[in-house]
Formats: structure tokens, sequence, C-alpha cells
């Protein structure tokens, strides 16, 4: 199989401090990011969507997604999902939802999104497996704005099951 | 002797709009030289026994019908009106406390009429106070002034509109309301789709409802029905508006 893309992001375009690391991500390897501490609101009354062929490459985004993400249209179809991943999120949360869509099911959750300008922005996600004729054709995810009671559960699972991996 | 194809309209139009529908039905006849039957129902559930029956040839439907139509009733999708898409707006009395979505409450009381769509996006904008089907309390009605007139009344805490039905309101019942948020979702649009029994004319209706802004008199016609233009849709982006709806509803 061909290996995916995706190239380090670009310190130049992180306005805020940041922090430097390096992610190791599935089927692509590593990724340097900048990270800042920056939240960028989810825009009220919008969805963000997007869709993924069945190895997470993006193939059709909305408007609202182009715009959140920082990234232009041509930069985002044909890269992989995890062009958005956030360090913040532990890689249980990914692994989950893989494993409920590939076999079919329906995953919901919380999601800490890295922008191309290093701040990040937090929604709601559901991810549906596109069944056609009795097989899974793609992968489609709508965002909504979470409340902030949810976020900052989430914000706590994540940051115990980040410690339970950095020393598993 | 040539067939009667049976013609339908979502149920949630603007019910001024109904002559309008039966004017672009008469002009269709004529232009297409087919024999079509325009049948309003007065609600979903009659419409979609309907479409059950398989007693609907062409449906300007509403995006949660689209979905069950191509996916289980062979239809496709022919056009969709320009620049115009479902979108849902959250108004409270203007003298409410509540001054943002983020300041309603478990138990309160939610007035809408059936419109699927307007339901389903309106729940979705209050998900940031973290409330849901289980813990507000629906107060169904059946035309958007009655979700006005429900809010003055204090029937309602909070009120869910087609934003075209709103802005049709009167200028005196909308000063009354306040706006607390309105969706911008331009992926959800109605969608026009024919059947089975159609498809021999699929290209032949494409053709002449998209020549419609050319004439002054069709222009006038599409005007009277809220938009300017029928846009053509292709499989790919109602593929991605079903997906984009199943999400949605899931
Ligand atoms: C439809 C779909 C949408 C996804 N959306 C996101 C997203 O918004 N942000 C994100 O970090 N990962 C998202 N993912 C998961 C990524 O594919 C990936 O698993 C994740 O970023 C972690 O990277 P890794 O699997 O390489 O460790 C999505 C996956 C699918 C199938």
């Amino acid at each position: 199989m061909d290996r995916a893309k995706l190239e380090d992001m670009d310190p130049a375009d992180v306005p805020d401090a940041s922090r430097e690391l390096v992610l190791q991500l599935y089927g692509i390897g590593a990724r340097r990011v900048w990270v800042s501490d920056r939240e960028v609101p989810y825009p009220d009354g919008r969805l963000i969507v997007s869709t993924t062929d069945t190895a997470g490459i993006i193939t059709h985004c909305n408007a609202s997604f182009v715009e959140m993400s920082g990234y232009d249209r041509d930069t985002l179809v044909g890269s992989p999902h995890s062009i958005l991943r956030h360090p913040d999120m532990p890689a249980a949360a990914f692994q989950q939802l893989w494993d409920e869509v590939s076999a079919g099911r329906i995953w919901h959750g919380y999601v800490k999104n890295l922008r191309r300008d290093g701040a990040f922005y937090w929604v709601y996600a559901t991810v549906i497996p596109n069944v056609r004729d009795g097989a899974i054709k793609s992968y489609t995810s709508v965002r909504r704005k979470p409340s902030r009671r949810r976020v900052e559960e989430a914000e706590t699972a994540y940051r115990q099951a980040l410690a339970q991996e950095a020393s598993a | 002797m040539s067939p009667v194809y049976q013609f339908t309209v979502s149920p949630d139009f603007p019910t001024k709009r109904m002559s309008s529908w039966f004017i672009l039905n008469t002009w269709l006849q004529k232009a297409t030289d087919l024999h079509i039957h325009l049948e309003l129902y007065p609600d979903f559930a009659s419409q979609r026994q309907a479409i059950h029956d398989d007693a609907v040839d062409l449906i300007y439907a509403n995006p949660f019908d689209a979905s069950m139509l191509v996916r289980e009733k062979g239809f496709v999708p022919l056009l969709r009106p320009q620049d115009k898409s479902d979108e849902c707006l959250v108004a409270v009395k203007q003298g409410s406390p509540i001054q943002a979505v983020e300041d309603l409450a478990p138990g309160c009381r939610v007035a809408s009429t059936e419109d699927p769509d307007v339901n389903l996006v309106g729940m979705m904008l209050l998900e940031p106070a973290d409330l849901d089907r289980h813990n507000t309390q629906p107060v169904s009605v059946d035309s958007y002034p009655l979700v006005a007139k429900a809010l003055f009344n204090d029937d309602a805490d909070v009120g869910f509109f087609l934003e075209d039905a709103y802005s049709e309101l009167s200028n005196l019942v909308r000063k009354e309301l306040r706006e607390l948020v309105r969706s911008q979702i331009s992926d959800i649009t109605h969608v026009l789709l024919s059947g089975p029994r159609l498809t021999e004319h699929r290209e032949r209706l494409i053709q002449t409802l998209s020549a419609m802004p050319g004439e002054p008199k069709t222009a006038a016609m599409l005007e009277e029905l809220g938009f300017s233009r029928w846009q053509v849709v292709d499989r790919e982006d109602t593929e991605f508006m079903i997906d984009l709806m199943d999400a949605l509803m899931a």
C-alpha cells in the first residue's frame, strides 16, 4: 500500500507562543507540529463535515471544515484525517473510533483538533460508516458545538488516558 | 393513452406558496408534454404513506425524505434550488431573560412544528446547553405563526422556526421575538427527485426546469417559489448530503 503523505506544520504559520512536538501517525510516521494554548470557539450554528475513504484519507469536506482547519481545500482533500491530530488527544480515543466504524457501527465523541495556525478547537463528532450494497464505502464525520461541561469532562478523561499511555 | 405522473411537494412549504406550485405544475405539463398531477399532502405522514404506496413519481422533497427516497425507493435527484438551504432559527420572546442558548436549562419548553429537518437542526442548536429530546418538553403546534404565539403566551420558553418562515412573519410579530441563534448549514437543501417511472423523461424535466430563469414569465414563477434558479445536482452532491443527514440522525 502507498504510504499517505503529510507534511510537517510550518512554524511560520503559528503566530502564538507554541511548543514543538513530534506525533507518530499511523501509516504516515512522524509529523512535527507546533501547538499553542489558544482556543478558537466553535462557530455557532455550523456543522463541520468531512468524508474519508476507508483508509481515512479526506475525500470531501464542507466550507466550515476548511475555515476552521485553516488549510485550503486542495491541501485537505487527499490528506489523511490525522492532519488535525492534536497531541492532547489520547491514541485510545481514535483506536475506539476506528474499531467502531470499521465494524459498521457509529462513533460519537469529543475531539480536540489542531489547526494549521497551532490553535485548537473542540467539537462533538459523530462518525458513521457509509454502507453501500452491504460494504463500507467511506466514512462521514459531522461535528457540532459541544457544551462547555462536556469539554471539561473530556479534558480530564483525556489527560488521564494520555498519562496512562505515556507510562505504558 | 399517456400515463399520469404523480408530483408532490414536501408539506413544509409556506401555505401562501400553495398556488405557486399549482401554477408551476400547469406550466410544466405544457412545457414537457407530460401528464403530471400535483397532489399536495396536508402532512408528512400522509405524504410518506403515498411514497410507500409508490404513488409518487416526482417530488420536491425535504432532506430527510430525500435520503429515504434515494436509498429505498430508487429515486434519482435532479435539481435543487440554488442558494436556498434549509436553515433553522431559534428564538425567544422579546422580554425573555434568556440571552443565549447556554442560558436555557433542562425542563425548558420548546415550541416547534412537525418539520423534521427544522426540529433536528433546532435540537442540535440547543446541544451547547446540554439539552436534548429527553430533558426538554416539546410544545407541538401546526404552523410557524403558532410557534410565535406559543412564545407570546408563555406556553413555551424557546421556539424553532424555518428561517424562511421566520422572515415571512409580520414585522409586528417579529419585533416581539428575539433570535438566539440560527443555523448556517448550506449543505442541507430540498431536492427535486424523480422516481423509476419517470426515468425516460428525466433529461426533459431537467432541461425544461433549468431554462426557467431565461423567460420573464417562468422566472417570475420561480421567484414566487422563493428562489431564482434550479441547480443540477450530481450523484456525489446528493450522496454527501444523505451521508450528512444519516450522521445527524445517528
Ligand atoms: C470520518 C473520520 C473523521 C475523522 N476526523 C478526525 C478529526 O477531526 N480529528 C482527528 O484528529 N482525527 C480524526 N479522525 C481520525 C484520524 O483518521 C486518525 O485516526 C487520528 O487523527 C489519529 O491519528 P493516527 O490514527 O494516525 O494515530 C477521523 C477519522 C474518520 C474516519
